[in-house]
């Protein structure tokens, strides 16, 4: 079974973007033709890559054209890959990967801090290419509802193509899967590339926490990922918000639990307000089931990207209420989430004070911290640390002579 | 089209900078480039023709009735230099319309002398095939740039800097026969300015030298008002001819565009990027100058820089300029003492103009013209461009695009060079075309003159700066190597093959000093 197919988009304003067809043909081999508007620096490049590309996918016969509007290496592999899974669909095929990023990623923690979290489309490349540089704690690539649903397939590629071939800087390596069970699929070749959060949206169930933790353990183990995954299930329902509890803490995986204010408030029957009287419940149950499952709660996004006095005056409400950060939907969003979830002088003062007493323990070999009367155990040194780390990081205290 | 003959006619010689340049262009013979500031030309300046009063005796007696009869009075003909400005940019319709009207008048081979053309000068192509026009000296873009890339255009293109053209019209490097001003306001006497009318745009500091060097000057305007039009901004002496023509600028195309605020996140970080550069360097200090832009990334860290002064209660003495809404409110909110407009990009600076006496408009001839007993440059703290490649020797290029087509003029790009901090504001690479390359294709500015690279993927100096190095060293700033961030682009787009041009040379690029740069060469197609 094999039909015409293509991947991709075309035209001049489908910028860093390609378009591939492949019709497939009885016999006569490859015939290939590509049109790019970087022919003169990468034209002989280009057809080496489709050609092993092609190769290393076992097609041996078809005819493909290559529509290039300056797609680095590893969007141009996710097209034809993409294309060629199309025109057989059913087929079994081998993943086609890029070179991996020699920088590596930088290693993830169960409680590091998820201040701001930018989301992408996972099926635009503009956007992946450049998209650590704003300063946010994570990249959420995005497959579920910022990808059109007919292009969810390309998208997982290109996405997975992105965390092999892109090292992303400082930012914890997100995805936003599709709603389980179709997220399922999303999960093995995400884990393979070393993603390190996975977002299960529209989570309604602990067992849908349950099983994708389940797949990620197995992948794991069979693709030897050193590194963890983590979860963080997303409430956007009435029925996952009265689990909230039994979500947050069905996997000792997840590391923050989050909702969605637009489809809960559809849900509902609720119409947005301006003191937010309307989700007030939603937004206590998810602050107390994460505190309960000792799980970050994370707050929802703030959609209007102009308004950013508007965003400022959310976050901090958002912050007083609990939560440890919040989605970003805009790079301008970054930097205002960034500087609220700061911590505030007197919490750094506390902190100061607290690795303080930590090392002037360790110094006189005692195993047991306190402050004055108040003891001090692991989790809260550990808190400390990272408070004064965001500290330093803002410019509040001077740094000790190391790096970011 | 070029013959293989006229291609093999040049003799080339390798210049100071190791490219290869023809000696003779447009039959002149030219000196290579020697070094930044190694020619020293010696000699007086070009003069015009002495006029007498006797010929100009009565009141409204320059005015002509038409082009056609200024041009025939100012004594048209053959092989002629005709100049005209680009104070309307896209909204020109003075150069057309004069290339028009010579065509009518049946005069070959003219020298067109425009300050910049612009994709709206693109009928200029059917006067240069059907010969009336025999070749440009001045920026060529859009399809011009096309037409002369792809050697179609008899004669060499000639692409100078605005401060370049300034001098070269002063050293009598070029001669201006005729030169055609378009003026928002003018009186029958030929004062000209650009503050008043419907095609107000500001200022007309880029007809300045051509007003004083060419054998004739014909003042066109659309608003005639009575003597005296003031401001005078172009002395009416300078006039021989002054026509009323019904229009002779779109005003919805002078002022628009360039004062949108870019969009793109990518450009946005990296004009902050500059500005806290500029800011950590401690070239952000009270009474310190700085280059403001139009457009993109240069009116972005304008803003961003205007924040931080603010924050860190700083004031610059002056700010040259695009001039726009921006610079205007730091203006009047004392963020500087005085505006110096080479140009002005929306109705806020034109306004400015005329009622802020610190908002002056300048010309190239005094702000940028390097044979002159020194210009601003020599008074402004940093500058921030743009380019379209920068190389491993930080040589840069701003004409040409990767491909080698011509696609920008120099404009006050290269003048800006010789300010204490030149900072070059690029992305790493534009649609899988590295920005950062082995070799410029086409050499604008030696790389000892640019001293920041700031991009998406971090900021590079130049090894020549070690002061700035030393300066942004307890900051955080991502400060980087610039082969690093050129292999990071490399391992992400590919390493580009090396692209295909032909021998042929099609236009040379000129040095601020009037030498020799660079040669640029035809592409294929």
């Amino acid at each position: 079974m094999s039909r015409h197919a293509e991947a991709g988009r075309k035209g001049r304003e489908a910028r860093s973007d390609c378009h591939v067809t492949i019709e497939p043909t009885e016999s006569g081999g490859i015939n290939l033709e590509v049109t790019s508007r970087v022919d003169y620096l990468y034209a002989d490049a280009i057809r080496s890559l489709v050609l092993d590309a092609l190769d290393r996918l076992e097609v041996t016969d078809a005819r493909v054209t290559v529509e290039d509007q300056g797609a680095v290496p590893f969007v141009m592999l996710a097209r034809v890959e993409t294309a060629v899974r199309r025109a057989w669909p059913g087929r079994p095929f081998p993943e086609c990967l890029p070179e991996t990023d020699p920088a590596g990623t930088v290693p993830t923690a169960r409680d590091r801090w998820r201040r701001s979290r930018l989301y992408l489309p996972g099926n635009e490349p503009k956007y992946l290419l450049n998209a650590h540089i704003h300063g946010a704690d994570a990249v959420i690539l995005d497959l579920e509802d910022a990808v059109p649903p007919a292009e969810r397939d390309a998208a997982l590629l290109l996405v997975r193509n992105a965390l092999h071939a892109l090292s992303f800087g400082d930012c914890e390596r997100m995805v936003r899967v599709n709603r389980l069970p179709q997220g399922l699929d999303d999960i093995p070749p995400l884990v393979r590339a070393h993603v390190q959060v996975l977002l299960l949206p529209k989570c309604e169930d602990p067992e849908q926490v349950r099983a994708a933790a389940a797949l990620v353990e197995t992948t794991r183990a069979e693709a030897g990922v050193k590194a963890q995954v983590y979860l963080m299930p997303i409430l956007e329902s009435p029925r996952g918000m009265l689990q909230a509890l039994e979500i947050a803490e069905a996997s000792p995986l997840t590391a923050a639990l989050t909702w969605g204010l637009e489809d809960y408030l559809r849900e509902i029957g609720g119409r947005r307000t301006p003191d937010g009287e309307e989700t007030l419940w939603a937004r206590s149950q998810v602050v107390n089931a994460a505190r309960a499952a000792g799980v970050q709660p994370i707050d929802t996004v703030y959609a209007d990207i102009e308004n950013l006095d508007g965003l400022r005056e959310h976050t901090r409400r958002a912050r007083d209420f609990g939560f440890e950060g919040k989605g970003c939907i805009h790079p301008r969003q970054v930097p205002v989430v960034n500087e609220v979830f700061i911590p505030q002088p007197a919490e750094v003062a506390e902190a100061c004070a607290i690795i303080e007493a930590f090392e002037a323990a360790r110094r006189e070999g005692r195993s047991v911290v306190a402050i004055g009367r108040r003891m001090i155990d692991a989790p809260v040194v550990n808190r400390a640390g990272r408070i004064v780390e965001l500290a330093r990081r803002a410019g509040l205290l001077p740094d000790e002579g190391g790096t970011r | 089209m070029k013959s293989a003959e006229d291609a093999r006619r040049f003799a080339f010689v390798q210049n100071a900078a190791g490219r290869f340049v023809p000696t003779e262009v447009n039959g002149r013979t030219e000196t290579p480039y020697q070094g930044v500031h190694a020619h020293r030309p010696t000699g007086r300046k070009a003069a015009p023709p002495i006029p007498n009063l006797a010929d100009y005796p009565a009141r409204d007696s320059k005015l002509f009735p038409d082009l056609h009869t200024a041009l025939e009075h100012c004594g048209l003909r053959d092989g002629m230099a005709l100049s005209t400005h680009h104070h309307f940019r896209d909204g020109d319709l003075l150069g057309n319309q004069l290339l028009d009207t010579c065509a009518e008048m049946g005069v070959r081979d003219l020298r067109w002398f425009p300050s910049a053309s612009f994709p709206c000068h693109a009928p200029v192509i059917r006067h240069l095939e059907s010969g009336v026009v025999h070749h440009i000296e001045g920026s060529l873009n859009g399809p011009l740039g096309d037409f002369c890339s792809r050697g179609r255009m008899r004669g060499l293109g000639v692409l100078r800097s605005h401060g370049g053209r300034a001098q070269a019209i002063q050293d009598g490097e070029i001669h201006i026969d005729i030169a055609v001003i378009a003026a928002p306001t003018a009186d029958p006497f030929g004062n000209a300015n650009g503050v008043h009318g419907p095609t107000a745009c500001g200022n007309l500091g880029y007809a300045l030298p051509d007003a004083m060097y060419a054998d004739k000057v014909i003042v066109v305007t659309d608003n005639l008002v009575p003597f005296p039009a003031l401001p005078i901004q172009i002395p009416g002496h300078y006039a021989d001819c002054v026509v009323v023509q019904e229009q002779i600028g779109d005003p919805a195309k002078i002022l628009s565009g360039t004062t949108e605020l870019t969009r793109s996140p990518d450009r946005l970080y990296i004009a902050r990027l500059v500005a806290e550069f500029i800011r950590d360097t401690g070239i952000m200090k009270d009474g310190f100058s700085f280059q403001g832009g139009a457009g993109g990334i240069s009116l972005a860290f304008t803003i961003f820089l205007g924040e931080m002064m603010k924050q860190a209660g700083v004031t610059a003495s002056w700010i040259h300029g695009g001039t726009n809404k921006y610079l205007v409110r730091m203006l009047e909110e004392g963020l500087c003492r005085a505006l110096v407009d080479g140009q002005a990009f929306d109705l806020d600076a034109v306004g400015s103009i005329s009622r802020n006496r610190n908002h002056v408009s300048t010309s190239p001839l005094i702000s940028y013209n390097y044979h002159a007993k020194g210009n601003f440059l020599g008074n402004l703290d940093v500058a921030v461009l743009g380019a379209t490649e920068v190389d491993l020797d930080w040589n840069a290029n701003v004409v040409t695009h990767s491909d080698g087509r011509l696609l920008h003029g120099i404009g006050g790009w290269q003048n800006c060079m010789l300010a204490g901090c030149t900072v070059l504001a690029v992305p790493s690479f534009r649609d899988r075309t590295p920005v950062i390359v082995d070799r410029v294709t086409s050499l604008c500015a030696p790389g000892e003159l640019v001293d920041v690279v700031v991009t998406e993927r971090g900021i590079a100096i130049n090894p020549r700066r070690e002061d700035l190095r030393k300066a942004v060293r307890a900051s955080r700033l991502p400060v980087r190597e610039l082969a690093d961030i050129k292999s990071d682009v490399e391992r992400l787009c590919g390493r580009p093959a090396p692209h295909p041009v032909l021998d042929n040379v099609v236009a040379v690029v000129k040095w601020v000093d009037g030498t020799v740069l660079d040669s640029v060469r035809q592409i294929p197609g």
